[in-house]
């Protein structure tokens, strides 16, 4: 029974070191949380204007959609699916959330509602079209990019703009000694918490975790797992909405051609962040970190005055990294 | 035997199930009783997992009743079964390899805190289901030493004590095992026969379907037959040899008729 004490104690005090240092690298979160630190000594070396808080706080700033998006994404990817609609669900809900507000006169906190339950709808879409009709999440995902984007385009091809306060109110700020900060990003972190939370504390959050890692095991344990999987894309449509309503409080603009590349930055944030492409294991928090590091390389790097694609190139080396990692600790687990 | 026997804890009375043309349980009888251990043997295609899975609401026969205790029950799904007090530890074992021992133990049937926490935050009590779950262990004698391992670190041997202790834990009245020694070694296999005698020892009738014979004559009170989708026999280790069981399991030989009800 006891065979991996007996072989603690035969093991040599450097053999015991290693195993501990090897352990405590794997713990989850702990990599990308070491990543995010070298990086940002790395860059607060390299320039002095990275380590202020105007710089930090602008970091903030530029990963609060891609941020919240990634937290819909955790939640998916947890279940060993995957969403590339996200960031199309979420342009279509910032759209309509602006244009009615704008131009129908609708009070904004009916067209932020109304945004929101399309937004949600079309998760809910994802989560049947993947638990009842049991087809792959990356080809239904990709089916309803294309619809949400055509809808989007078909609605509208210009920018809506003049937007009423009440709608961009996310974008307003107050400042912490020197520096400023927005609502939205108090309302990123907020997303955080509660999905650490739920995903952590309560049935719901294991079931998360458990149908990405054994559906079969999940089922039998008396769980639906097909209730379980539309909850899941249900509450990460909602919450895309959301991105879309920060997405407007940062831009103050309603944008149709916004959000073409969220999708896959979604995806890098999480992936950055330690969760696994295979489901059942991983952290939001990790997530978190995932798209700090993004957002600290590219700002960093832009800082050094490094041309945009080289940050695009890095980004794009860090995920094949990170895939790789999980690909490798996966293999050895099971 | 001949003394009158008391109420089966779960009974069939001819079983049917079809798979398309496919007899699988061609009016297949069965009787479990009180505390003990019933192996189930019978060829390939005997049809003891399709009694088993009849048994467990993992499938609907086309014919034929179950009692359990004496009455009439109907199975719709496993979760049926499972409200019933009937758990399988299925032969892959169905735990998730990412969550930890406590986890897989209570997956499906956590418990809540008390209080607002819990109805209105729906916290779990993590706490209590740990130290349920270390008591669990070490009522089946399995030493694990942190119950928030992952199971995916576990042995072949160790996972096997995470789906009985599961099972054990909240079976009322029946525990069912298909295949349990079917991927482990030698000594991990000690350790499971070990396991079965505990849940026994816990006053829980087992019904064990094995190929391993030795396994079924040492641990079995009586042993069920299957042969052609029915039940031709039902045999005591002490009486019949592991060949005789062979040759009934085979077809070459006919039980004593006394015993095939
Ligand atoms: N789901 C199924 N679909 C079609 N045929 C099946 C199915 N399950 C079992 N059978 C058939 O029913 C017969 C009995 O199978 P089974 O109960 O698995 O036997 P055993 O477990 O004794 O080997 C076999 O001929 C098998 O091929
Ligand atoms: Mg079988």
């Amino acid at each position: 029974m006891s065979d991996a004490l007996v072989h603690d104690r035969s093991q040599s005090g450097w053999e015991r070191i290693r195993r501990n240092i090897t352990h405590f690298l794997s713990l989850p979160g702990v990599g990308p949380t070491l990543a995010l630190l070298i990086a940002s000594i790395f860059f607060a070396t390299q320039t002095d204007k990275f380590l202020t808080g105007r710089n930090l706080s602008l970091v903030v700033q530029q990963v609060i959609v891609v941020g919240t998006l990634a937290v819909g994404q955790t939640l998916v990817i947890l279940t060993a699916g995957i969403d590339l609609s996200n960031g199309m669900v979420m342009a279509l809900g910032s759209v309509i959330m602006t244009s009615l507000a704008v131009e129908f006169g609708v009070p904004p906190a009916i067209a932020i509602i109304i945004g929101l339950l399309i937004t949600t709808a079309f998760g809910l879409l994802n989560g049947s079209l993947v638990a009842l009709v049991k087809l792959p999440p990356f080809i239904v995902t990709l089916g309803t990019l294309n619809i949400a984007y055509a809808v989007t385009r078909i609605y509208r091809t210009t920018t809506i703009s003049n937007l009423p306060p009440a709608i961009t109110f996310l974008g307003n700020t107050f400042t912490v000694g020197e520096t400023a900060i927005t609502y939205g990003s108090v309302v990123m972190i907020v997303v955080y918490l509660v999905a650490w939370f739920v995903l952590r504390e309560t049935s719901w959050g294991r079931h998360v975790y458990a149908v990405g890692d054994n559906p079969e095991a999940t089922r039998l344990a008396g769980i639906s797992t097909t209730r379980l999987l539309i909850s899941v894309y249900g509450i990460a449509g909602f919450i895309y909405g959301i991105a879309g309503l920060l997405l407007v409080a940062r831009t103050q603009v309603g944008d149709p051609q916004a959000g073409q590349t969220a999708n896959l930055d979604s995806i890098t944030a999480v992936v950055l962040g330690g969760t696994s492409l295979f489901g059942g294991r991983g952290s939001v928090l990790g997530t978190l970190i995932g798209a700090l590091i993004v957002g600290v390389f590219r700002n960093g790097l832009q800082l050094m005055g490094i041309p945009s694609m080289y940050q695009v190139l890095v980004t794009g080396i860090l995920v094949i990294l990170a895939v790789s990692v999980d690909q490798l600790s996966h293999r050895g687990q099971a | 035997m001949s003394n009158p026997m008391p109420t089966p804890v779960l009974q069939a009375r001819g079983l049917v199930k079809h798979f398309g043309h496919v007899v699988a349980l061609d009016g297949a009888d069965f009787e479990l009783y009180p505390g003990e251990i019933l192996a189930v043997i019978g060829d390939n295609g005997a049809g003891k997992s399709t009694l088993i899975k009849a048994l467990s609401g993992a499938l609907i026969p086309d014919e034929g009743t179950i009692y359990l205790n004496g009455t009439l029950v109907r199975f719709h799904n496993p979760l049926d079964a499972r409200r019933m007090g009937i758990e399988t530890v299925y032969q892959d074992l169905a735990v998730a390899p990412a969550l930890n021992i406590m986890e897989n133990i209570f997956l499906g049937r956590e418990i809540r805190r008390s209080g607002v926490l819990g109805s209105l935050f729906r916290m779990l009590d993590k706490k209590q289901m740990m130290n349920d779950t270390v008591r669990y262990m070490a009522d089946l004698k399995i030493g694990i030493q942190s119950m928030s391992q992952p199971v995916g670190t576990l042995s072949g041997g160790q996972r096997q004590g995470v789906a009985v202790a599961r099972s054990a834990a909240f079976a009322k009245n029946v525990v069912i095992m298909d295949e349990p020694t079917a991927a482990l070694g030698v000594k991990e296999s000690r350790m499971v026969v070990e396991l079965i005698r505990q849940v026994r020892e816990r006053g829980l009738p087992v019904i064990l379907i094995s190929h391993n014979m030795p396994l079924v004559f040492e641990l079995a009170d009586r042993i069920h037959i299957q042969r052609l989708g029915r039940r031709v026999a039902v045999i005591t280790p002490d009486e019949y040899s592991m060949a005789d069981a062979v040759a009934i399991m085979t077809g070459a030989k006919e039980a004593e008729p006394q015993l095939a009800s």
